[in-house]
């Protein structure tokens, strides 16, 4: 976090950084650095940890609306308290541990997830002035602090000693690297034309605005705008979100290997999710969709983490919408989905970042050249290989039921 | 510093120590992959970045899952995940081994000439690894390129086999 704020920004974006000022202030100057770390700790864990409880909330209320009901109306008004009721819930519940569970890794699975899903949050640049960590390799801290997930994965599924537990645990490991790949690739063209891993770094290459109202979003350039496209698909099945939701399928794998956990280590485990589906989004954010930076010049006037904000809602929301509109995809599509059509996509557009960076000078009518180009280069292997992939294998057959 | 340094050195030393003397063979796995944090950390000590999130994203997240996939794929019952206490003839060769790899890797290290007075490192930035890699070694990472995907076309070769062979035995 910058310490000296420019006096050219607004009192509202100064605020962060004025209240900081006045809480490490209270302590003795050697131990300044040390308060200033434990507040934004602290930040970090109120902030997301209220997010979570309300997105939880929000989830409900807003498939309910989708699917025509109400939702969770009934604990306090409007049905605002129900996340902490069902966090009582969770605390209160008894804990119950398989006997011939392996005890310390069923312990450990949850609290793994969990601490490696927080570290996401220490990288993104929430605003102008506001990042924990402002490291040289941000992007490449936040995918590693990821790599975590799987490993919690794998623990939970075979410390429970349960065949269930254990199967579901390899197919989620099968889809979270299969998707692991698409996601680093889709990210590769950003570190590419930003020139840099460093998260603030990418953020400040997509400011500026064409005549005041068009951000230079990195979503707004055709690479950019199908490497947007393949990092959420990913990042759904990163997160475990529905359509990609197999891991905890609950009609075919009993809540796959989350089976044998109950009380708060399950309530952990969801967190968890939460946490990621939140970091991954913010990551999109920072990554394709300007992070901070306001989307026309002349709404600059709004501070930059409220922008932030805005951003990560809609995204959000739009992982909500999603989880609300498709079906579940079978195991089978699933990992297709990742190998012959999200990797070569990503790998293709690769070559249109580069394509991009390399006619960087064009101008004029080459300008609209350029586009149109880069756009092809985007859609063609769309169609060709979104056509490709269900060939040979629709319409399906089924040997052992009825049809 | 340097009891940061003692800490990682113990965490290191610790893990891979007790990772030998159990006898299960997951938890011994589990126990590899804090070895390689604790290997990151150093990294990140001795104040290489880059490296130690590259250590982090590639060994913890996935050559651990080769690891363990290839524990579940091929023992046949979990019982079979304890191993037994080998015979005599097994911790001999076990030592001659690890004392033929320790005594390349003392030698290696007596031979490199550490100049006395270390000067201040310069801080690479990811820039400059990537002109590097790109640059003067990319010989080098082609031919690790090169290398694993013939491991990759391996792979995908043995298990199209099995597929065909075992095609009469399906429900």
């Amino acid at each position: 976090m910058s310490v000296v704020a420019p006096a050219t920004d607004s009192f509202l974006e100064r605020l962060p950084l004025i209240m900081r000022g006045w809480f490490t202030g209270l302590f003795p100057e050697s131990l300044r650095w040390l308060a200033g770390s434990l507040l934004e700790i602290i930040a970090i864990l109120a902030v997301f940890g209220l997010l979570f409880a309300f997105l939880t909330l929000a989830e409900r209320k807003v498939l309910g609306r989708v699917q025509n009901r109400p939702g969770p109306n009934r604990t306090g008004p409007a049905g605002l308290l129900q996340p902490f009721a069902d966090g009582i819930k969770m605390l209160t519940k008894e804990d119950i541990v398989p006997l011939v569970a392996d005890r310390l890794l069923h312990f450990l699975a949850p609290v793994v997830l969990v601490a490696f899903s927080l570290l996401t949050f220490a990288v993104i640049p929430y605003g102008r002035h506001l990042v924990a960590l402002d490291l040289d390799a941000a992007v490449l801290f936040f995918f590693a602090a990821g790599a975590g997930t799987e490993l919690s994965v794998f623990m939970a599924g075979w410390a429970s000693h349960n065949k269930y537990s254990l199967l579901a645990a390899m197919r989620a490991l099968a889809q979270l690297i299969s998707y692991e790949l698409p996601l680093l690739l889709s990210v590769v063209p950003v570190v590419m034309l930003a020139g840099t891993l460093s998260a603030t770094g990418i953020v400040a290459a997509q400011g500026g605005w064409t005549a005041g109202v068009i951000p230079h979003w990195f979503v707004l350039r055709p690479w950019g705008l199908a490497g947007f496209a393949i990092f959420v698909v990913a990042a759904l099945a990163e997160s475990n979100r529905s359509p990609f939701d197999l891991p905890e399928a609950e009609s075919e794998l009993i809540a796959g290997h989350l089976t044998e956990y109950s009380g708060f280590k399950y309530a952990l485990f969801f967190m968890a999710e939460y946490f990621g589906m939140t970091a991954l989004s913010g990551m999109g954010v920072t990554l394709f969709l300007g992070g901070w930076q306001a989307p026309c010049a002349f709404l600059r006037f709004i501070p930059s983490y409220a922008w932030f904000a805005v951003k990560l809602f809609a995204l959000l929301l739009g992982c909500i919408w999603i989880r609300a509109t498709f079906p579940r995809l079978r195991i089978d599509q699933l990992t297709r989905l990742a190998w012959k059509f999200l990797v070569p996509l990503a790998l293709v557009n690769l070559g249109t970042a580069a394509f991009w960076h390399l006619t960087a000078g064009w101008d004029g009518a080459l300008q609209i050249a350029r586009w149109a180009l880069a756009l092809a280069l985007v859609a063609g292997p769309f169609v060709l290989l979104g056509r490709r992939l269900s060939t040979g294998i629709a319409p399906r057959t089924y040997r052992y039921a009825a049809s | 510093m340097n009891a940061v340094l003692v800490i990682i050195a113990f965490t290191i030393l610790a893990s891979a120590a007790v990772a030998m003397s159990l006898r299960n063979l997951i938890h011994s796995a589990l126990l590899l992959v804090a070895n390689w944090l604790g290997v990151a950390a150093f990294y990140l000590w001795a104040g290489a970045e880059f490296v130690a999130f590259a250590q982090v994203l590639i060994y913890v997240g996935a050559v651990s899952m080769i690891v363990l996939f290839a524990m579940l794929l091929t023992r046949r019952a979990r019982a079979d995940a304890a191993v037994v206490p080998g015979s005599i003839d097994r911790a001999i060769s076990a030592l001659a081994v690890s004392g033929a790899v320790a005594g390349v890797l003392v030698f290696a290290v007596l031979q490199t000439h550490l100049p006395a007075v270390t000067p201040p490192a310069p801080a690479a930035t990811v820039r400059q690894l990537g002109a590097q890699l790109m640059g003067p070694q990319a010989a080098a990472l082609l031919v690790a390129g090169v290398i694993l995907t013939v491991a990759l076309l391996g792979a995908v070769i043995l298990a199209a086999k099995e597929r065909n062979s075992n095609q009469d035995d399906a429900p």
